[in-house]
């Protein structure tokens, strides 16, 4: 029977300097979900979002992408077949203004060849325009992105990931660094902008409120293992996850 | 209002020579120059910069002078066959060096230049060595000019591919090929996370600047009737990589503004002392003290963020 | 067999000798100062025509052509005491820390400088004096004669290497040092003077190259061209080596010894070619040299 599964992490196993990161996780992401992972701070969330973007190739397991295996494809294999990653430190263009930011990864989609057409076309602008009104950036279109605050840097480096209307966004701590008065709104933009386009979310995050409103599942990690796995509301009440992960006695 | 300013400037480069016909030269070098500055130009926007640009200069140059040896003498086909000669030369040392950055691709290329250079003063047999190849003049669809009226037409030839592949260099530049560049100069990882190849976009960049300073050369060649070593020598890049910088600001225009400043301030500096690469490399020195920090962003900019 | 093989060898390690002192100063500024001089070459160069020129003196002033020895090493110390504070003030300390494109152009711009001074103040025709090659005379062994003079470059080349190892580990300035390129901000943080070290690392790697090319000058004279040649040639040395490995420059030059020397009598035309031949192939492999590691953090 097929499974609905967008993507699959199976076995995984990676270390480094010793240290063992990823001691066999088994992870899967069924299609129009939004997975959170949650876990101590160090405990190495990212490198599984490394590992599914091809950042850092696992010692052993593989992961699986609509059944087809991607492990040890590069990050530009992978994003090419469908698979957008947004940063924790947001990685943008900074010289540039936003929209920009945006137009290039528009421009990138369809890889970056376009004859001798400009990058500045008005299609593109419209594009542009439409997908930052969607994050709630439209205001900000024409500022630097280096003169940006930190909450809007966070929403153009979703934005740049959402421009290459992926299949799979992968976030990372889409939250951190962001005030508590701007964490709702901020995920409100980027989910709704997801949720409207039909893209499959996994997300790394560290806020419990932001998980408990917006994950359909939770996977814990702790000490390179998966210690739990279910709705939010069985993840939060499983006693070793409230000791360990959200520091309840 | 800039495009009046352009033509008007053009159509001053164009009567210079008429009204004072020793400067038909030195122009007509300058804008040699300028092609090949500018391909220094074009990597500078990815934040590379080749201190070893001259070797394809020259290459192109002893292309023209090969292709007369074998018989083929258009004007036409020359320019072509030269150009391509040198892009072939790009893409094929291109392909190891741009999978290096700063000083790494700096040194590579000027390593790459010296050898070339050696190769081309050694190997007497083949390239005559240090006295370099006759150029002689070509034919032009089917006739022979005679000398003057030849450097006449050169010079305006010049001048055209000036404005029409600035123009087409421009539209690369604003293309989103060329918007890459600065893109790979700011955050490589996340153009190589929107799955662009940053090897090929940098590949092409390095191509298209190899043509360019072959362009260059095969004007050079001919208006200079001869192809020497030194067209190749790294203080030719030095002067190369100066106009690039001196004209940075200016984008395609700068470039060929920049190099006939170059020469012609070369041209008078001759007459009074022989210190010209002193000259230069004290310029250098001096024009990145001053330069405005918004030279593309490339001097003032720090290493890329990590992740 | 043996009368073939040992010359060879002498050739290539004397050959190593001399382009282990232009690459061990070039990689031991890169190693402490993390800035890669394009004008390096140049104070080879330097050291060589000031050498050949006090050696040309001593011999037309019919001076005791023992002291061209002292001269090889005063003209070093020379060059290094004047040149190597003179740069490092005016700018080496206002490139360092600033973007890597402003250090290859100023770096550049001092090349072309020094290379334009050279041509000035010495000229264009070549030099050479090789008194202190013939006073140190020949060995014959077998029925093959042997320039002493070779000898003495390996055994300085060596004790350059042990006396660089010996300053990095066992002395406090050594230590102080191998924290500068460690992590410069901790040294800073805890009071090491970095300012100071920086000077003395510059005006070493200097000494250090103004001493090859006054070494240089007995056997092979001094010309015009030489700084630039040599530029690129410790720059491939050190790159194959790694970037700021000490020990990878010294194992780098006796490979491109060797792969000269065998060049020169193969095909005499590509000797040229050889340094840069091992060098891609070397790179290909191993794309931060045989010892680099990609934070090249140690000395």
């Amino acid at each position: 029977m097929s499974s609905p599964a967008i993507l699959r992490a199976s076995d995984l196993h990676v270390s480094f300097a010793g240290v063992k990161a990823a001691d066999g996780v088994n992870i899967e992401v069924n299609s129009g979900e939004f997975v959170a992972v949650i876990g101590p701070n160090g405990s190495g969330k990212t490198t599984l979002l490394n590992i599914c973007t091809g950042y850092v190739k696992p010692q052993s397991g593989s992961v699986q992408l609509d059944g087809r295996d991607i492990t040890g494809l590069s990050p530009r294999a992978i994003a090419r077949l469908g698979v957008a990653r947004a940063f924790q430190i947001p990685q943008l263009f900074s010289d540039q203004r936003v929209i920009d930011n945006v137009m290039l990864a528009l421009a990138a989609r369809h890889g970056i060849w376009d004859g001798f057409r400009p990058l500045d076309t008005p299609a593109r602008r419209e594009q542009a325009r439409e997908l930052l009104a969607l994050i709630g950036l439209a205001d900000n279109a024409e500022r630097v992105s280096s003169t940006l605050p930190e909450g809007h840097r966070k929403l153009l480096d979703i934005a740049i990931a959402l421009a290459l209307r992926p299949r799979l966004l992968l976030l990372d701590e889409p939250t951190s660094g962001v005030s508590a008065l701007e964490r709702f709104p901020l995920m409100e933009a980027v989910m709704g902008a997801v949720r409207q386009r039909g893209i499959t979310a996994l997300f790394v995050e560290h806020d419990m409120d932001v998980v408990a409103r917006y994950a359909d599942r939770v996977f814990v990690w702790n000490n390179g293992k998966i210690m739990a796995s279910g709705t939010p509301t069985d993840v939060f009440n499983h006693a070793e996850v409230l000791k360990s992960v959200v520091g309840v006695a | 209002m800039r495009y009046k300013l352009a033509a008007l400037a053009l159509f001053a480069l164009a009567a210079l020579p008429v009204a004072v016909p020793w400067l038909q030269f030195v122009l007509t070098i300058a804008i040699a120059k300028g092609f090949a500055a500018l391909g220094v130009a074009v990597l500078l926007r990815a934040g590379l910069i080749s201190i070893g640009h001259a070797m394809f200069f020259a290459a192109s140059a002893y292309g023209v002078a090969f292709l007369s040896r074998a018989g083929i003498n258009d004007l036409g086909a020359m320019l072509l066959l030269a150009v391509l000669f040198a892009a072939l030369m790009g893409l094929l040392v291109g392909a190891f060096l741009v999978r290096y950055r700063a000083i790494f691709f700096a040194m590579l290329n000027l390593a790459i230049s010296m050898v070339f250079y050696a190769l081309c003063a050694k190997l007497y047999g083949i390239t005559g060595g240090t006295d370099g190849m006759g150029i002689s003049i070509p034919t032009i669809f089917g006739m022979t000019p005679a000398e003057s009226t030849f450097k006449s037409i050169l010079f305006y030839l010049a001048l055209a591919l000036m404005v029409i592949v600035g123009l087409a260099l421009q539209l690369y530049l604003d293309s989103p090929l060329g918007r890459a560049l600065s893109a790979v100069h700011t955050n490589e990882i996340r153009l190589e996370y929107l799955g662009v190849s940053v090897w090929s976009v940098l590949l092409i960049a390095y191509m298209i600047s190899a043509a360019l300073a072959g362009l260059g050369g095969v004007i050079a060649g001919f208006a200079v009737g001869r192809v020497v070593p030194d067209f190749a020598f790294w203080t030719a890049s030095g002067h190369l990589v100066l106009i690039a910088v001196l004209g940075g600001i200016g984008g395609v225009a700068g470039a060929f503004i920049g190099a006939v400043f170059l020469e012609l301030l070369h041209s008078m500096a001759v007459t009074v002392t022989d210190a010209w690469n002193l000259i230069v490399g004290v310029a250098l020195i001096v024009v990145i003290m001053f330069l405005p920090s918004g030279f593309y962003g490339l001097l003032k900019r720090q290493k890329a963020p990590s992740l | 067999m043996l009368n073939a093989f040992v010359p060879l060898l002498l050739d290539s390690l004397a050959n190593a000798a001399l382009i282990f002192f232009a690459a061990v100063g070039l990689t031991l500024v890169f190693s402490v100062l993390k800035i890669l001089n394009v004008a390096h070459g140049s104070l080879y160069s330097i050291g060589g025509y000031l050498a050949a020129s006090m050696c040309l003196f001593i011999a037309s002033h019919h001076l005791d052509p023992h002291l061209s020895f002292v001269a090889l090493l005063f003209s070093a110390v020379l060059v290094a005491v004047v040149l190597g504070p003179l740069i490092e003030f005016s700018l080496i300390r206002w490139i360092s820390g600033k973007s890597e494109a402003i250090q290859i152009l100023v770096t550049f711009g001092l090349f072309l400088i020094l290379e334009d001074l050279q041509r000035i103040i010495f000229g264009v025709q070549s030099y050479y004096e090789d008194t202190p090659m013939r006073l140190l005379g020949t060995t014959t062994l077998g029925d093959v004669v042997y320039l002493n003079y070779q000898l003495l470059l390996i055994g300085m080349a060596l004790a350059v290497v042990i006396g660089l190892r010996f300053l990095l580990r066992s002395t406090r300035l050594g230590r102080l040092m191998t924290a500068v390129v460690a992590d410069r901000e901790m040294a800073l943080a805890i009071g090491i003077n970095t300012d100071r070290i920086f000077l003395i690392a510059f005006s070493l790697g200097v000494f250090l190259a103004a001493l090859g090319g006054a070494l240089s000058t007995p056997t092979s004279g001094i010309a015009p061209g030489l700084g630039a040649d040599t530029m690129v040639l410790a720059f491939a040395v050190a790159a194959i080596g790694g970037l700021g490995q000490i020990e990878g420059a010294a194992l780098a030059s006796l490979i491109v010894g060797a792969a000269r020397v065998i060049a020169i009598y193969v095909a005499p035309e590509l000797d040229a070619v050889a340094p840069y031949a091992v060098m891609l192939i070397v790179l290909l492999i191993r794309p931060y040299g045989l010892l680099g590691t990609v934070n090249i953090r140690k000395v």
